[in-house]
């Protein structure tokens, strides 16, 4: 399949490096200031090493690589909140022209779901996003599979650098701004780490999973979101007393109608299923018929992310 | 009192907690036997723990109020963590942690905001190690009757809000 890539973080350049590997040909790559374009495929490594060095990928203007020959476009810009620009256009665009788009990027899945279903109706493309939810996690292909009626709720661990701040204060007893220093320090947390310590990563992760489960009509402001900013190593040593820790929690339950988004802090048995450490991440499904599913793995990463964006190229018809 | 309604046979419900080692089961129904009460049911949950990492346990029996009175008074001399008492079955538990000025926002208040619901406050631990300046935590363990847990939670979410506290809810259906 031929790809278009924009956005290249850490995402879409492991897509970038990878899609070869797949058996798929990356035929555009844009970043934020630059695009490269060759119907034939672009040369990766050079547009990399291009980057890495400053200049950006290429000499093209990005919309060149929106209106570049692709089978789908993979929509790997940062998340932008409310309107979901310039991401929204950018999946809107490719499905104009009847391409595919595959998101890594959560805010136009969680913030417009309804408007991208439209579009996609309206497209001979198919619009997937399984990176958008817990990284190289197969949540979405697994409702997928199951049937979203049959998912009667689900939780999980869904933030790493919440989850690292947590579970570092926990084991170490320290306060919050010496791990987030320390997590900073590790690259582990952004400079800004606001999008994650207070909860509304997450929180855009469970919107998008209520959305798939519920009627599409969700989003961050329904949400009850909770950070871990004001966390005290005591109160993380009165639960560990009580044989229990705290962890970030996201969770889709039935609410009346649509189904409802809580993000919080939660007291979860210590050495229970969702007490991952560090920066893994645990999803755990209800379902009708079948119980509890706890799907864990890598959350976040560029390698571990790409992996969940080419698993959607595959899944393309 | 007349005799009669004193001697009125009722139902009661008491929760154990019971160190696990050998024969303390055995420990805890003779001070029942003794005292004259008459053994219901026994539901002893082996394999799982309370908080404090003991074996809940359980005891339905029938006894005359004094009586009853008297069995418990026996239990707790015998050494037996008796979590519940009464005729009244308090079905579920509930943990909680709060962390916020909780001095400044007048912990009894609080303490007794929660009581008069359908909960009561089992236990309580309190951290406040760089004094009052500085946040301080409360865990709380809450009997509920059985089916009011989301009751009991919606009054904590209530007054944790109304008092500016983090509420560090426990996880309603996950796995315990």
């Amino acid at each position: 399949m031929k790809l278009a890539i924009v956005g290249c973080g850490a995402v879409g350049s492991a897509v970038a490096e990878l899609a070869g590997e797949y058996g798929h040909r990356v035929t555009a790559l844009a970043d934020s200031t630059s695009a490269t374009v060759d119907p034939d495929g672009i040369d990766v490594g050079t547009a990399l090493d291009r980057k890495a060095e400053g200049r950006g990928v290429g000499t093209d203007g990005i919309d060149r690589a929106l209106d570049a020959e692709y089978d789908a476009l993979v929509e790997a810009t940062p998340t932008t909140l409310g309107d979901a620009k310039p991401g929204f256009a950018h999946v809107r665009h490719a499905l104009d022209r009847d391409a595919h788009a595959v998101l890594a990027n959560k805010g136009p899945v969680a913030e417009r779901y309804a408007d991208l279903r439209a579009a996609e109706r309206e497209s001979e493309g198919e619009v997937l996003f399984e990176a958008a939810v817990g990284g190289a996690i197969p949540v979405l292909s697994t409702i997928a599979d199951l049937g979203p009626t049959n998912v009667t709720a689900v939780r999980g661990v869904l933030n790493g650098t919440a989850n690292f701040i947590l579970s570092r204060m926990s084991a170490e007893g320290l306060d919050y701004g010496h791990v987030l220093a320390e997590a900073q320090d590790l690259g582990v947390a952004e400079a800004d780490p606001t999008f994650d310590v207070e909860g509304t990563d997450a929180a855009l992760k469970c919107v998008i999973l209520a959305n798939v489960l519920g009627d599409g009509e969700t989003t961050l402001a329904d949400a009850n979101v909770t950070g871990i900013t004001d966390l005290t190593p005591s109160a993380l040593d009165l639960a560990t007393d009580d044989g229990r820790t705290v962890r970030l929690v996201g969770e889709v339950v039935d609410g009346d109608g649509a189904p409802e988004v809580r993000v919080g802090p939660r007291l979860v048995p210590e050495n229970g299923t969702l007490a991952v450490t560090g920066t893994q991440n645990i999803v755990q499904l209800e379902t009708r018929h079948a119980g509890q599913l706890n799907l864990s793995g890598r959350g976040a990463g560029g390698r571990a992310t790409a992996t969940a964006v080419l698993g959607d190229v595959g899944r393309l018809p | 009192m007349s005799e009669s309604t004193d001697s009125a046979v009722s139902a009661y419900t008491v929760r154990l907690e019971l160190v696990d080692e050998p024969g303390e089961l055995l420990r805890a129904l003779e001070p029942i036997a003794d005292n004259g009460g008459n053994l219901l049911s026994i539901f002893h949950e082996r394999g799982s723990l309370t908080p404090r990492g003991h074996i809940p346990v359980e005891v339905d029996l029938e006894a005359t109020p004094e009586r009853f009175e008297s069995i418990v008074t026996a239990l707790r001399e015998a050494g037996v963590n008796v979590i519940q008492a009464g005729a009244e079955r308090y079905g579920e538990e509930l943990s909680v942690v709060l962390v916020g000025d909780l001095v400044e926002t007048d912990l009894s208040d609080t303490l007794s905001r929660l009581e008069c619901t359908s909960a009561s406050v089992a236990d309580i631990a309190l951290s406040a190690p760089e004094g009052t300046d500085e946040p301080a935590s409360a865990r709380l363990r809450l009997a509920t009757q059985a089916g009011e847990r989301d009751q009991a939670l919606d009054t904590v979410r209530a007054v944790a809000d109304e008092k500016d506290l983090l509420l560090v809810e426990p996880l309603v259906g996950a796995d315990r």
